[in-house]
């Protein structure tokens, strides 16, 4: 395991000299004929897969004004190149957006474009050959989609939607990736990432009721298809099994029990991540969406909160509403048939971070934030959540509103260095669909730029707790810490921090 | 006429043909193809205000470059602007008729030829001592700044080192070619490389990555208000989709309950 070696982290993050090919090889482990098979895709790679990609290509850019638009207005001026957390920590110039991009770009000019038909040499456009998928292959799987090189590109091209078409295009010829395309098929069977079916969902909750009742004497429920509660809660599967995130999940359950609100979880529905995104795949993404869309009107709740998951809050954010439904302002009789079931006097979907900020802006929490006194904390800006997303429907929402929940339940907090967090945060290293272990090497590499920013906080203001809200950077962080001489425990749920200073109303006093 | 001169008329009227047809399909493109996802970039406005204003800040101000890299910044808003300010300072060539006053107070104008050229500079420089931007250059990268170069030092030449050429004979060419009364172009040479890259730089506009002009104006993680939760956002061709699924989706809530 690579876990032995502790890479050095200089005192001045540089930006590397190119190093060519540092980061060449086959890519992650393929996804084998039945898990392809199960999304509705070739189960190998087909015979004619040339000419199949192509017109996928020419059927991606248009239905998608975002690949369109960014494949033709390049003009390499090249700010991009040092802001990516894998070129920074690998040197390999592939890794660089722009290069990422052109991978996809030159054989778009060669195949699309005049100049790249009749002079593709001069615009650097490229046959799609056998080689040219080997490298979409390996480095589209180098790209955690965070989108930090969209906030510095001044035309704002977003590698992520070239990195997504590109991992559409390769599914569509029978190329994916095992680890998404796996879990993706266990979402759509059972409900959720981990294949884990209702009966095992029940007694993991109702352990965790003891648990909590065990450490505090007060009686907090966490309900499961609960018909008729006020709200469904949604959140990755990994706040039900996986260290630290089962932590934050208690926290959820404690906010709830001092709200007074009804809640429920969804057996059917026990996901909140949804990695359909991250191969670029409307159809995928829009069937795991449809599965909340669907409990939300079975169970008949009136708000549908989200647990602290990056990528999962974009969707929801951002895309439920398209996909749905789920949201409000809707027109149309299919949106409409569940936005006049939801409660319009909340946003739809809200946040969990939105209503424990709520809550702790009307008063209604109280917190003894002596508990928290041996931690001095950070926030780790999840990408997902930071470029993609909103909290509070207030400028900059996304980052006031975590900050804020963190300031109430401790007494010390401490930014990392303003470079990296917020719009500029940089990625765990571990999103985008690359957080399985056939990867660990550019996970770790990835991650440089942020313990590096992390180390100076510990240096400077003795930050010992990175605090997250998001599954996939938890999961990350606790196996690449220790990589950067960091003890693996010091990441924590932001709701972690709640649970462990939320002062509760035991039911004798109710 | 000369051959030279009808060459270089037929020249213009093939670049403008080919600029306006290009330029059109290409604009007509991007508005046709629809943006399925909202997918603002933070700092997301959440108001179409706040979109009119990112979108003047970047248009005017390059402000995300400046963020990104302050010598690129330098070099490429200096060269922009310079090339706002030189292209009014034509104007007066080719403006038919009586000439508005301001036209004929532009002449200093022609120092933004200074700038021009640093930024130009600048920017070929970057392209070939930095090695990440060497790395993704591709020939016409450096093709292009080469042309636009010696667009504005023959410019330059003409202008400050006294080496006019008959000025009434180019008043007559642009204007003859605005209004279809053509005539002799002054035939130094020069003039010619003056007008060439910029006859040629007209005619690949739309096919090349010029294309970034109309680009930014389209770009989704820059023209989208951050309300998707408020508002449905939805494609016909995603619509087409929900109408075709809507049934089963009804069909299995009956089964489950």
């Amino acid at each position: 395991m690579p876990n032995n070696s502790i890479e050095k982290l200089p005192t001045y993050l540089e930006i590397p000299p190119i190093k060519k090919n540092s980061m060449a090889g086959k890519g992650p482990f393929k996804a084998s004929i039945d898990i392809q098979k199960d999304l509705g895709f070739p189960g190998e790679k087909v015979d004619n897969w040339q000419q199949i990609a192509i017109d996928k290509i020419a059927e991606t850019k248009s239905k998608y004004r975002s690949v369109q638009v960014f494949l033709d207005s390049c003009m390499k001026c090249g700010v991009c190149t040092d802001k990516c957390h894998y070129y920074l920590g690998t040197a390999d110039p592939k890794n660089m957006p722009v290069a990422r991009q052109d991978l996809f770009r030159s054989v778009y000019r060669r195949h699309f474009t005049f100049a790249g038909k009749y002079f593709p040499k001069l615009v650097g456009a490229k046959d799609f050959d056998e080689d040219m998928l080997d490298d979409w292959y390996n480095y589209f799987h180098q790209c955690s989609q965070c989108r930090r090189c969209a906030v510095f590109c001044p035309i704002g091209i977003d590698t992520a939607e070239i990195s997504m078409a590109a991992r559409e295009v390769m599914n569509v010829i029978g190329v994916g990736q095992k680890y998404p395309n796996q879990i993706l098929g266990k979402i759509n069977k059972i409900g959720n990432n981990l294949g884990m079916p209702e009966p095992a969902l029940r007694d993991t909750l109702a352990d965790l009721e003891e648990e909590i009742e065990e450490d505090t004497g007060a009686s907090v429920k966490l309900p499961l298809d609960i018909k008729n509660s006020e709200i469904l809660m949604v959140t990755p599967s990994a706040d039900f099994f996986a260290e630290p995130h089962i932590d934050g999940l208690i926290g959820y359950a404690k906010v709830f029990h001092q709200s007074g609100i009804s809640w429920t979880l969804s057996s059917y529905a026990s996901e909140a991540a949804n990695f359909g995104m991250f191969i670029g795949n409307y159809d995928v993404m829009r069937q795991g969406a449809l599965r909340i869309r669907k409990a939300a009107l079975d169970l008949n709740v009136k708000r549908v909160v989200v647990g602290e998951c990056g990528h999962a809050w974009r969707v929801a954010y951002s895309f439920w509403n398209t996909l749905t439904g789920l949201g409000s302002g809707g027109s149309d009789e299919y949106s409409l048939k569940l936005q006049n079931q939801l409660d319009s006097n909340y946003p739809q979907p809200q946040h969990m971070i939105e209503f424990t900020y709520d809550l702790i802006q009307r008063d209604k929490l109280s917190f003894d934030k002596s508990k928290n006194d041996h931690r001095v904390v950070t926030f780790h800006d999840s990408c997902n959540v930071a470029r993609g997303s909103n909290m509070g429907d207030i400028e900059n929402g996304q980052f006031i509103l975590p900050r804020e929940v963190i300031k109430a339940a401790c007494n010390n907090f401490s930014d990392m260095h303003k470079s990296t967090i917020k719009s500029a945060t940089f990625c765990c290293g571990g999103g985008g669909g690359l957080l399985t272990d056939d990867l660990i090497d550019l996970r770790i590499k990835g991650a440089k730029p942020r313990m590096h920013a992390l180390k100076q906080s510990e240096q400077d203001n003795g930050v010992n707790t990175l605090a997250a809200i998001c599954a996939i950077c938890k999961s990350q962080f606790s196996k690449v810490l220790p990589n950067y001489d960091f003890d693996p425990y010091m990441i924590v749920s932001v709701h972690q921090l709640v649970s462990d200073a939320i002062i509760l109303t035991k039911d004798s006093e109710t | 006429m000369s051959l030279i001169s009808i060459f270089f008329t037929v020249f213009f009227y093939f670049s403008v043909l080919v600029f306006i047809t290009g330029f059109s399909y290409k604009v007509i493109q991007y508005w046709n193809t629809p943006a399925p996802l909202k997918i603002p970039i933070a700092p997301a406005p959440l108001k179409k205000s706040g979109v009119l204003l990112r979108l003047s800040k970047e248009v005017f101000l390059f402000a995300t470059l400046f963020k990104s890299s302050k010598w690129t910044w330098l070099f490429g808003w200096s060269f922009h602007l310079a090339l706002v300010l030189l292209f009014f300072r034509h104007l007066v060539y080719f403006w038919p008729g009586e000439i508005p006053l301001i036209l004929l107070k532009t002449e200093p104008l022609k120092y933004a030829a200074y700038p021009l050229i640093f930024g130009l500079t600048g920017l070929l420089g970057r392209r070939i001592f930095v090695d990440r931007v060497r790395y993704i250059s591709a020939p016409s990268d450096y093709l292009m700044l080469l042309l636009i170069i010696v667009i504005g030092a023959s410019g330059m030449v003409m202008t400050f080192a006294n080496n006019h050429p008959n000025m009434l004979l180019v008043k007559n060419f642009a204007e003859g070619l605005i209004t279809f009364k053509w005539s002799e172009l002054p035939s130094e040479a020069i003039f010619l490389a003056h007008i060439a890259p910029v006859f040629f730089l007209i005619a690949i506009f739309p096919i090349s990555k010029l294309l970034h002009g109309p680009g930014i104006f389209f770009s989704p993680t820059l023209n989208q208000v951050d309300n998707a939760r408020k508002k449905r956002h939805i494609s016909k061709w995603a619509m087409q989709k929900e109408k075709n699924t809507k049934i089963d989706l009804e069909h299995n809530q009956d089964e489950g309950g």
